[in-house]
């Protein structure tokens, strides 16, 4: 038998049929569907007359459009009359097919990739596929996810199939301590400007290190989340005991008896010994500090305690990332003022992002010239935070405790920064004008944004005392 | 009716890397339901100042080039966000190829399910290319999509290799959900055989939803 790499396995273990030597029928185990990638796909299906397939096997979420004022959830309307029509629109289309949507008034609605994995749906060795790029965050589990476009989400609906075009391999190793005041965001941070964005194009990235091994599974999910920012095409690491406590902690429609003959399955979901890779990297944790990006790209970043590239190592592009952003060539990052906040999105919103960032603002307050919100990543997520009574230390903070979805990630609902605004951010991009035209966004994790929010400008999160 | 097989037109420089998706097609244009209506949102930061006056400078705007149906861009074009949007707004002013040194992974596929053509050269052949038509005298090309070959204005040939599917979904214009839909006898026993020996990939959501976690009991 040829040794095969975790990522071939599970194509292997989901392929219908080999089309030719480069694609192959794949099953999708599962389909999550937002509101803006799905319209079309839904269209096309009318127009062939076709059926969904396998409508128990989807999933629809409003999340991209949603509002995130705090209004109780019940009473949540989208006063965007575009948006509103493409939410009333995504409900029709679910109901007419028997799709499960999480809608615009549910308390379990958020963001689909936080709403997904803690709902139980997704467990090792699946493939699941959704029209939205950040569906690498379910290699974190060791599911197969990745994005797709909408004429694939129709494919998907009408066949639970995609023609998909097989892709290499390569192995990110991480051994080590993450050292003090950094977070798995830095972790993935590090890596993108290590390879670049397009380092991994084109490739299944497979983590595996003792750095990664003592991550939890929430952990993981910030790092497959963001691997698609350095092109990748899926993100995957094996599943281990923390990923089986995860599932057995989430997926409780599971009889026990299916769990353990699961688990005995899924203790084969990994590399063999001598699968080839095309490259393989390893870095050491210990090189990690806090990062933040300077610039337009999410590979243009550094750690907080090093300093913007100087202007004879700037390319073209670097040249006006920084023209765009407002900063100079060898400058440091840390006394940068904001103007917001903004801790939220798919990449860092879930559970323990939210008491990492609320163990550095705890007792503290939002400086007079910062607006400052979270956006919890789902409802479950809110529920949980409220009852661990997080949601005081933000709001006693000054932070506003706003309802669930993408938000200002992408700024397709009515939360967005003004042409200038700079703001120190959780999430995944931060391309030109991605959280509002002329925006200037600052990527970093949520304990450097909370720290930030509290400072007014960019600090070192390792050198702000809890109370000082 | 098109003729897929030859795009002759005047190429358009675009010597952005990383040119993402979000900047080709920004979020304010993505709250339709159908494809319309995207021309007026590609690369419109790009193309429009903040008063929506269109920008002088920006090749697209510039009447040598503003007719253009290919587009030579800089490498990793169309990354970012999965969002087809994207291919059908270019595709809406014209664009009918997109040639650079690499593209965006779900771009790439989106491109092809929508009959975009996409031309991978070398990194130094885009730099010639680009060289060449910056001048709108020799702005000139011809991709010969049967013959694989960029053809520029001084007759410098640039070979380029289209996947056999991707060449035969571009000129024949494959359906392929209704080619797939074919299969589902064979999708069919496939999942019998999935299920049977992984009883737990198949999740039922509507029944799952009454097993949110104890800690959720409140809300639902």
């Amino acid at each position: 038998m040829v040794a095969r790499t975790l990522y071939q396995k599970l194509v292997d273990s989901h392929t219908v049929a080999r089309i030719d030597d480069q694609h192959v029928l794949l099953y999708a185990d599962f389909h999550i569907m937002n509101e803006y990638t799905s319209p079309q796909a839904f269209g096309g299906l009318a127009a062939r007359g076709a059926a969904v397939h396998r409508p128990e096997q989807q999933m629809g979420v409003v999340d991209h459009v949603i509002p995130t004022h705090p209004d109780p959830v019940a009473k949540r309307t989208i006063r965007i009359e575009a948006a509103a029509a493409q939410a009333a629109n995504f409900t029709r289309n679910c109901d007419r097919h028997g799709i499960h949507l999480f809608d615009v008034t549910d308390p379990a609605q958020g963001i689909e990739h936080v709403v997904a994995p803690e709902i139980g749906l997704i467990r090792p060795g699946m493939v699941v596929l959704c029209g939205d790029s950040h569906t690498t965050t379910y290699g974190a589990l060791g599911a197969l996810g990745f994005g797709i476009g909408t004429s694939e989400v129709e494919h998907v609906l009408a066949t639970q199939t995609l023609v998909y075009r097989v892709c290499g391999n390569m192995r990110i190793t991480i051994n080590g301590k993450l050292p003090f005041g950094t977070t798995s965001k830095d972790v993935i941070m590090y890596v993108v400007a290590q390879i670049g964005a397009q380092g991994a194009r084109g490739l299944a990235v497979e983590f595996d290190g003792s750095t990664i091994a003592g991550l939890s599974a929430e952990a993981r999910m910030t790092i497959c989340n963001m691997t698609v920012e350095s092109g990748a095409r899926a993100a995957l690491i094996a599943p281990d005991a923390t990923t089986f406590d995860y599932v057995k902690a989430y997926a409780t429609d599971m009889p026990p008896e299916m769990f353990e003959q699961a688990v005995a399955s899924w203790r084969e979901l990994k590399s063999d010994a001598g699968a080839r890779f095309d490259q393989h990297f390893t870095f050491d944790a210990a090189d990690i500090g806090p990062y933040v990006t300077w610039g337009t790209s999410p590979d243009q970043a550094i750690a907080i305690d090093a300093r913007i590239p100087a202007a004879d190592a700037l390319d073209a592009d670097a040249i006006k990332a920084l023209d765009y952003i407002g900063l100079k060539p060898d400058a440091s990052l840390i006394g940068t003022p904001i103007d917001r906040v903004f801790i939220g999105s798919c990449t860092n919103a879930r559970i323990e992002d939210l008491r990492l960032a609320a163990d550095v603002i705890r007792g503290r307050k939002v400086a007079p010239t910062v607006r400052a919100m979270v956006i919890p990543g789902s409802g479950l997520v809110r529920e949980q935070a409220e009852a661990e009574g997080l949601v005081h230390v933000f709001i006693d903070a000054g932070f506003e405790w706003r309802q669930p979805g993408c938000s200002m990630c992408l700024a397709m609902n009515d939360d967005f920064l003004e042409i200038g605004e700079r703001c120190a951010s959780t999430t995944n991009r931060n391309f030109e004008g991605r959280q509002g035209r002329g925006g200037l966004t600052h990527l970093m994790s949520p304990p450097m944004a909370a720290a930030a929010a509290i400072a007014g400008h960019i600090v070192d999160v390792r050198k702000e005392s809890a109370h000082d | 009716m098109t003729d897929f097989s030859i795009i002759q037109s005047v190429g358009a420089p675009l010597p952005l890397n990383n040119l993402d998706t979000d900047q080709i097609m920004p979020k304010q244009f993505l709250l339709g339901i159908d494809k319309s209506g995207l021309a007026h949102g590609v690369l419109h930061d790009l193309r429009f100042d903040a008063f929506e006056v269109p920008r002088a400078n920006f090749v697209l705007n510039q009447p040598a080039y503003s007719g253009a149906n290919i587009l030579v861009a800089g490498s990793n074009f169309g990354c970012g966000s999965s969002r087809e949007h994207a291919v059908w707004g270019l595709m809406q002013i014209g664009i009918r190829a997109v040639i650079a040194a690499s593209f965006g992974e779900i771009f790439y596929f989106n491109a092809a399910n929508n009959r975009l053509l996409l031309v991978t050269l070398p990194e130094d052949a885009v730099s010639e290319l680009m060289r060449e038509i910056s001048d709108p005298a020799s702005s000139g090309l011809v991709i010969d999509v049967a013959r694989e070959v960029v053809i520029s204005a001084s007759g410098k040939e640039y070979g380029f290799s289209l996947p056999a599917r991707q060449k035969s979904m571009y000129l024949e214009g494959l359906d392929m959900v209704g080619a797939t839909l074919k299969q589902l006898p064979q999708i069919e026993a496939f999942e019998q055989a999935h299920w049977a020996s992984n009883p737990w990939m198949k999740v039922d959501l509507p029944t799952m939803r009454n097993f949110l976690p104890s800690w959720a009991g409140s809300l639902v």
